[in-house]
């Protein structure tokens, strides 16, 4: 009880000191010479009001305190403790004070990290970052209090989602939101200095580092969040077109495109249209998907919370911000001329704007399949999904050329090149088409595309993976990131084309015979858990090569609130995943049985991290 | 040399824009080809035409009309107005139970009888598909 109006008094706290910054900022800003120390006072005040209501709600989680509404919705006395700690940004409330922390976290660390930029432009920043922080607080405190008071005060909570329960889960959304609101910081610095008139190779080295962060936490987030569909959802795929996924996905290629151009920006007084458009993009798609998510207005098949009248607020803020940049952009931005005419095809530029093309082709591609339906259920009220044949159709025969840039891409120099080891690069990649043809003619599939697309990606493979070798530590961080991509490209592909499959009905005691595959449901035990009853049943699977494997996936049955989820038993090896799950249909006898081999699942997660290492060491590195 | 910058300008934009209006057509058509409609067996039973694309139905699960063999499940989609036999041969979501909503995606065989290649999971017992709200609503 206490907790909550400590939490709730401390958030509109926060909101005034939020009113009393634009005004200090403003006053700032017209007799600069100094930044005023009131201001960073005031922002460390902020950020301290934010954080003890955010403990405060932490607490009443960890004590279940169901005078909470928030706690009473998504809290259960039996609940381990790690999971209420996490339940706090597992719902809608508590996700967007996180949300809010992490704004004003960044903005705190802003203000203290940047030096040697003008005054004006840490200030004008400020404002910006605090307009968006504003809104987040009058979205929290009016439609969306996590400290909403019960009465009379229940005894027991709702409970948590099971499939929420996870240490994957529980940690995703925090490192997700740690590259959304990353974001923001892009966003507002980046109107600072379009109204400064100071996005120029300077500034795009300072934000770089503040992209790259974001990015990185972005694609890590994403990989929780794909890891945990993978293992808990029961269906043995990492990505499903999912709009809920998609969301994730669109700030990322926004981002990526983004820190591309800042890569080019370093070095030359160019592209930087493209730096603010896709700096504003990738804020607007991050609130775009928290509002998708959160909302309920995505037909997904992993729907949390529904209200429509949040999605309101957050859908006017959101028109607010974009009406807002885009009027900033065109009435104080103005291109210079003069650097047009060094622009020569062949260079690392072009190729990295080749590439951004392509990039926000991909991105226009997922952003119209997420979208579409929602438009047109609003317009016609038919309601239609969109699934994985479209976005497959539709990018990946743009990855081959993709693909090859990548590879070439790096090998040009800046200004103007021309290209040096041709007979070099043109055999490897006869060496490509080569290996990957015979890969692919043992299998029945596809093979005119799939050698192609395998050649391209084997192609960016070998490109890196000779780089590190001959080109020591220059450029290491983008090595690294093109070979991740590669390998991930590959262990995609080979987990679509060699992945197999069995789904079969069983009951305990029976074998299923397959051509290659025998599967044995052995037998099954029961246990009593804290908060759930299990079922665990016993398979013994023997391959072709009478390899044998004993797997036990595991059905819970969840009390509170009651849900049963399937844990999948999966053995994972350096090649190959062997993935089974169970599930009972109501009232028979049956187990509903699905087998995965699944090859290269390791590397799909490697690969991504390895990534994120690129723009781990990219951040590391100083600059020479 | 003032001309030829202008020309190259020109070229470049009307590179730009085919392109572009290339993009949106080729998103649009394949859009037209891969969407799944959602359809009600209420709806169902009035179509003039039999749908040969693919589909979702959804409503609820009838009461005591799963049936299990070892080779596929057999149940009966219900909007309490009409109803469709569903044959599925694939893995079952953990919520599906009879008497909740479901969605089932496949192909129509007849005005009858629905041929499903995937059942999609919802994750909450109190989530409703919107699509199978509406259906309900509408009943």
């Amino acid at each position: 009880m206490i907790y909550s109006v400590v939490g709730h008094y401390s958030l509109i706290l926060g909101l005034c000191i939020g009113l009393i910054l634009v005004y200090f900022s403003i006053q700032n800003f017209r007799n600069f010479n100094q930044l005023d120390n009131k201001i960073l006072s005031f922002s460390f005040l902020q950020l301290f009001f934010v954080v003890v209501s955010f403990l405060a709600l932490v607490i009443s989680f960890i004590i279940s305190d169901f005078s909470n509404e928030t706690v009473f919705n998504n809290s259960h006395t039996t609940k381990p403790l790690f999971y209420k700690i996490s339940g706090t940004w597992g719902n809608h409330e508590g996700s967007l004070l996180l949300w809010l922390l992490v704004l004003t976290l960044f903005i705190f660390i802003f203000l203290l990290r940047t030096k040697n930029q003008p005054i004006k432009y840490k200030i004008l920043t400020l404002v910006f970052q605090q307009v968006i922080i504003i809104g987040f607080f009058l979205f929290l405190i009016l439609t969306s209090n996590p400290f909403n008071y019960l009465f009379p005060v229940p005894n027991e909570g709702l409970g948590l989602n099971p499939i929420l329960q996870d240490p994957a889960l529980a940690i995703h959304p925090p490192i997700l939101y740690l590259g959304y609101v990353g974001s923001s910081i892009i966003f507002s610095s980046a109107l600072a200095a379009t109204t400064l008139k100071m996005v120029s190779t300077n500034w795009a080295i300072h934000i770089k580092k503040w992209v790259l962060i974001s990015w990185i936490f972005l694609t890590l987030g994403i990989l929780l969040g794909s890891i945990w569909a993978y293992y808990e959802l029961g269906w043995g795929g990492f990505w499903f077109w999912d709009p809920v996924e998609n969301v994730s996905l669109m700030p990322w290629l926004a981002l990526t495109t983004l820190l591309h151009c800042i890569l080019v920006l370093e070095r030359k007084e160019t592209l930087t249209s493209w730096v603010i458009i896709l700096s504003i993009a990738t804020f607007t798609l991050s609130m775009c998907g928290t509002f998708l998510v959160r909302s309920g207005i995505l037909n997904s098949v992993h729907t949390f919370a529904n209200d429509p009248e949040r999605g309101l607020f957050i859908l006017i803020f959101l028109f607010t911000l974009i009406f807002l940049s885009l009027l900033i952009f065109f009435v104080f931005h103005k291109p210079s001329q003069n650097n047009q005419a060094n622009f020569f095809w062949l260079s690392k530029e072009t190729s990295i704007l080749i590439n951004n093309w392509f990039m926000m082709y991909f991105l226009s591609v997922v952003l119209i399949g997420t979208v579409y339906p929602i438009f047109l259920d609003v317009i016609s009220s038919q309601k239609i999904s969109v699934g994985p044949p479209f976005y497959h159709k539709l990018i990946i025969p743009f990855l081959i050329p993709f693909l090859l840039m990548m590879a070439i891409g790096p090998k040009l120099k800046w200004i103007k090149s021309d290209l040096k080891d041709k007979i070099y690069l043109f055999s490897l990649l006869v060496i490509s088409v080569l290996i990957s043809f015979f890969i692919v003619k043992n299998f029945n599939a596809n093979v005119l595309v799939n050698t192609i697309l395998i050649s391209a990606a084997l192609y960016l493979f070998f490109i890196t993976l000779r780089d590190f070798f001959i080109k020591k530590y220059k450029n290491l961080a983008q090595n690294i990131a093109h070979f991740g991509f590669s390998l991930l490209i590959l262990s995609i592909l080979f987990n679509n084309l060699f992945s197999s499959e069995i789904i079969t009905n069983l009951k305990v005691g029976e074998t299923y015979n397959g051509s290659k595959t025998k599967i044995v449901f052995e037998s099954i035990n029961q246990k009593k858990q804290k908060n759930y009853n299990s079922i665990i049943a016993n398979f013994s699977i023997t391959n072709s090569e009478g390899i044998n494997n004993n797997l036990s996936p595991e059905l819970r049955i969840y009390n509170q609130p009651k849900i049963t989820t399937s844990e999948a038993d999966i053995k994972t090896t350096l090649m190959k995943d062997k993935f089974i799950v169970i599930n009972l249909v109501q009232n028979q006898d049956y187990f509903n049985v699905r087998y995965q081999v699944k090859p290269f699942m390791l590397w799909i997660w490697l690969s991504v991290m390895i990534i994120s290492l690129g723009g781990l060491i990219s951040l590391l590195k100083k600059r020479t | 040399m003032y001309g030829r910058k202008v020309k190259l300008r020109f070229l470049f934009v009307t590179l730009i824009l085919v392109t572009l209006i290339l993009t949106v057509f080729l998103i649009l058509k394949s859009l037209e080809e891969n969407v799944v409609y959602f359809q009600s067996p209420t709806e169902i039973k009035t179509l003039s035409e039999l749908d040969t694309n693919k589909i979702r139905v959804g409503g609820m699960v009838k009461k005591n009309s799963i049936n299990v063999n070892s080779d596929e499940v057999n149940f009966i989609i219900t909007d309490f107005k009409n109803e469709i036999n569903v044959s599925y041969s694939g893995a079952v979501p953990n919520l599906f139970a009879e008497e909740k909503g479901v969605v089932a995606e496949g192909f129509l065989k007849d005005r009858n009888f629905f041929s499903a290649t995937k059942i999609l999971a919802k994750h909450d017992e109190n989530y409703m598909p919107p699509e199978v709200k509406k259906a309900l609503e509408e009943k």
